[in-house]
C-alpha cells in the first residue's frame, strides 16, 4: 500500500519543554513515526519522556513532584520551587489539540501555581488525561515481577488510571479512609460510630477501586488474546485480593461494599494490634504467569521478563486505543531496547509501527533502533540539548 | 544564607553586600530570603499594614503592598471606611449562639427571622457554606454550623464540633427534617454517618444532598462514581 493511504497514527506533532529538568528551551518537531531519542547517559532522554507523561494524570514516570521538575531542581533556587512548562501539540487525523501543563510564576510571592490548558483554555488534570493517553515501561520496572507486591499494584493502578482518570482520586479517597481508621483504632477507646463511618468509606472507595482493576485486567486480557504470542510471550494475569475476587465473579457492587465493610467491623481489634488493615484492596497484588513455558513471570530471566512486561504494555496501549471514548495512546520506551535480542528488537519495532498511536523510545546507540529503518524519525542529543535534527 | 552571613547582612543593613555570593551561603545571589530580611523601606505602621494584609486569603507579600498603597492613596474614599468597617466588625461580629454562624446580633438574622421554617434543620461545615446556600437562596429553613468535618488526621475530634448542640436542637418540639450539607469527601462524608447514627433515637427524618450529574454536565464525561450515584438517586 503507498504510504499516502495508510491513516497517520495519532502523534506528538510539536513538544516544547521551557526549563523543564536539564532542558531549557527544547522544541521537537514531529510526524507520525516512532520517535527514537539517542545519547550518551545524563542528556535528557528520559527527561523527554517525563514531559510527555506530565500531560497525563498522576506525578509521570518518575513519580516526582511538580515543584522539583524545574531546571536546576528546587534545591538551587533556595527551596523555591520555579516555573517549568511542557506544551504539545497532539494531531489525530485534521484534528489538532494543544495540551500544555506547568508550573506558573505567581504576580505575588506565594509561590508558582500549577496550571493545565486545553486548546488555549484553563483545563482539569481530567480533561488532559483524555486528550492525552499514555503508558510508559521504565528501566525501573525491570524488577517489577520479582519485586513487592505494592510495584505490581501501583503498575495495574497506573495502567487503570490511563484508562479511568477517576481512579486516582478514588485511591486518595481510600487511601484516606484507610490512614484515619487506623489512626482512630490506635486509640484506647475509639469511637464506634466514626469507624463505621470510615470503613463505609472505606468499603465505597475500596469497591471502586478493585472494580476498576478488574474492569482493566479484563481488557487487558482481551488485547493479549488478540495478539499472537511470538516474540512477546503472552502473560497469564491474575488479581489476588478479596475484593476483585468477588468482583471476578460476578459479585454485585453494593453487597461486595457491605461485606468489606463487615469485614473490616469484624477485625477492628485485629486491624489495631497489627497496626494496619490486613484486609482491602491496598494490599492486592498482580498475578503474572508466562504462558507458554507455565511458569511464574518472576522465574523467567531477565529478557524473558521484559519481553513480557512490553507485551503487556503494548496490549494495554492497544485496549486504550479501542476505547471509543478517546483517541489512540502514546507508548513511551525508555532504554526498552537494552535487554532484548536483535529478533526482539526487530519483532518490538514491528509492533510498535503496527500501533495507532506514536510510539516513542530512548537508547544510546543508533544501532538499537536500526530494525526501524527509514520508519522512524531519529534525534541525537547531546549535553548542550539536541545536536542535529532527524533524518528524513 | 548562613547564620553569619545574615547576622552580618543585618548589621550592615545594606542590599549590596547580599549580592555578594559570599552572603548568600552558595546559593544564587538572588535568594527570595534575602528580600525578606530586607531592611525595611517604609516607616512601621506601613509595613505593619503590609504585614498584616499579607496574611489574608489570596494575598501574598506582594499585592499586600499593593493593596496598602491603594488603600493610602485612597485615604478618604478607601482606606478610612475600610478601617471603620473593620473595627465595626470586631466589636459586633460574633458567634450565633443558636446555629454557630457569624453575625452582628445573636441570635443571628436568619435564626431570629420569623418567617423561617424552624421545622427544617441544614448542617453544614462551616459558615461559608451557610453562605452559599443562602446565595442559591433555595432553602428557607434554619442552619446548624459544625465548624469543621472529623478528621482523625488532622486531630478534629466529635468534641471539637458542636455536635451536642445540633442534638439538642434537632430534640426540641416541632424540628421534623435535619439535612446533613456535607462534602462528598470522605471527612465529609464520614462525618454525616457520625450524626445520622446520633440523630437515629430522635424520630425525624435526616437526610444527605443529593449527589449526580452536575448542572450542565454531560453523562459523557462524568466519572464511573458520579454517574452510579447518580443512578441510585434517580427520581420520578
Amino acid at each position: 500500500m503507498p504510504a499516502s493511504l495508510i491513516p497517520a497514527r495519532h502523534h506528538v506533532a510539536l513538544l516544547q519543554l521551557s526549563d523543564f529538568r536539564n532542558h531549557a528551551d527544547l522544541l521537537l518537531r514531529l510526524d507520525d513515526r516512532p520517535v527514537c531519542l539517542i545519547g550518551a547517559n545524563g542528556v535528557g532522554k528520559t527527561n523527554i519522556l517525563e514531559a510527555l507523561t506530565m500531560l497525563a494524570p498522576g506525578r509521570g514516570l518518575r513519580g516526582a513532584a511538580s515543584e522539583d521538575l524545574a531546571r536546576g531542581g528546587s534545591e538551587a533556587a533556595g527551596r523555591r520551587a520555579r516555573a517549568w512548562s511542557v506544551f504539545a501539540e497532539l494531531r489525530q487525523g485534521q484534528e489538532t489539540r494543544r495540551l500544555g501543563v506547568g508550573l506558573e510564576s505567581a504576580p505575588d510571592a506565594s509561590g508558582p501555581k500549577r496550571m493545565a490548558r486545553l486548546d488555549g483554555r484553563a483545563a482539569t488534570s481530567s480533561d488532559l488525561a483524555k486528550a492525552a493517553r499514555m503508558a510508559w515501561v521504565i528501566p525501573a520496572m525491570d524488577r517489577l515481577f520479582a519485586g513487592p507486591p505494592g510495584d505490581r499494584r501501583r503498575f495495574l493502578d497506573r495502567l487503570t488510571l490511563a484508562r479511568a482518570s477517576e481512579h486516582g482520586s478514588v485511591a486518595g479517597a481510600y487511601e484516606r479512609a484507610l490512614r484515619e481508621r487506623q489512626r482512630l483504632l490506635g486509640e484506647p477507646r475509639p469511637d464506634g460510630a466514626w469507624l463505621t463511618g470510615l470503613e463505609q468509606e472505606m468499603a465505597a472507595h475500596g469497591a471502586a477501586l478493585a472494580a476498576a482493576r478488574v474492569e482493566t485486567l479484563r481488557h487487558l486480557r482481551q488485547a493479549i488474546a488478540a495478539r499472537p504470542s511470538g516474540a512477546f510471550p503472552e502473560a497469564i494475569l491474575a488479581l489476588e485480593g478479596d475484593l476483585e475476587a468477588a468482583f471476578e465473579a460476578g459479585g454485585v457492587s453494593a453487597d461486595i461494599e457491605e461485606d468489606f465493610a463487615r469485614s473490616l467491623r469484624a477485625f477492628r481489634g485485629r486491624d489495631g494490634a497489627a497496626g494496619r488493615a490486613l484486609l482491602g484492596p491496598h494490599r492486592s497484588d498482580l498475578l503474572v504467569r508466562h504462558g507458554p513455558k507455565d511458569m511464574p513471570a518472576s522465574l523467567s530471566s531477565t529478557g524473558e521478563q521484559k519481553a513480557l512486561l512490553l507485551g503487556i504494555v503494548i496490549a494495554h496501549v492497544r485496549a486504550l486505543s479501542q476505547d471509543p471514548g478517546a483517541g489512540p495512546a502514546l507508548l513511551l520506551l525508555d532504554e526498552a531496547g537494552a535487554h532484548l535480542d536483535a529478533a526482539r528488537r526487530e519483532a518490538l519495532a514491528m509492533e510498535l509501527l503496527a500501533l495507532p498511536g506514536q510510539s516513542w523510545l530512548t537508547g544510546t546507540d543508533a544501532s538499537l533502533f536500526e530494525a526501524f529503518d527509514r520508519q522512524a524519525q531519529r534525534f541525537w542529543l547531546n549535553e548542550d540539548g539536541l545536536s542535529h535534527a532527524p533524518q528524513v | 544564607m548562613s547564620r553569619s552571613g545574615r547576622a552580618l547582612f543585618k548589621q550592615r543593613g545594606t542590599a549590596h553586600l547580599a549580592l555578594s555570593p559570599r552572603f548568600s551561603g552558595g546559593s544564587k545571589p538572588w535568594d527570595i530570603s534575602i528580600i525578606r530580611n530586607r531592611t525595611p523601606t517604609a516607616s512601621p505602621e506601613i509595613e505593619r499594614l503590609i504585614e498584616l494584609l499579607a496574611k489574608l486569603p489570596g494575598l501574598g507579600p506582594r499585592s499586600a503592598r499593593r493593596a496598602a498603597l491603594h488603600l493610602l492613596k485612597r485615604r478618604e474614599a478607601l482606606l478610612a471606611p475600610l478601617a471603620e468597617a473593620l473595627g465595626e466588625a470586631a466589636a459586633k461580629v460574633a458567634i450565633c449562639g443558636q446555629c454557630g454562624s457569624l453575625d452582628a446580633a445573636n441570635p443571628c438574622v436568619i435564626c431570629a427571622d420569623p418567617r423561617r421554617d424552624r421545622t427544617m434543620l441544614c448542617v453544614v461545615a462551616e459558615v461559608g457554606d451557610v453562605w452559599a446556600l443562602e446565595r442559591a437562596g433555595a432553602f428557607r429553613g434554619c442552619y446548624h454550623v459544625l465548624g469543621g468535618v472529623l478528621s482523625a488526621l488532622d486531630g478534629v475530634r466529635p468534641e471539637d464540633l458542636r455536635i451536642g448542640a445540633l442534638l439538642e436542637r434537632a430534640a426540641e418540639v416541632g424540628v421534623r427534617e435535619v439535612i446533613l450539607a456535607l462534602a462528598a469527601t470522605v471527612d465529609g462524608q464520614t462525618t454525616a454517618h457520625v450524626l445520622s447514627e446520633r440523630l437515629a433515637g430522635l424520630n425525624i427524618a435526616v437526610t444527605r444532598l443529593a449527589q449526580g450529574v452536575p448542572m450542565g454536565g454531560e453523562l459523557e464525561h462524568l466519572d464511573d462514581g458520579t454517574l452510579l450515584a447518580a443512578l441510585a438517586a434517580r427520581r420520578a
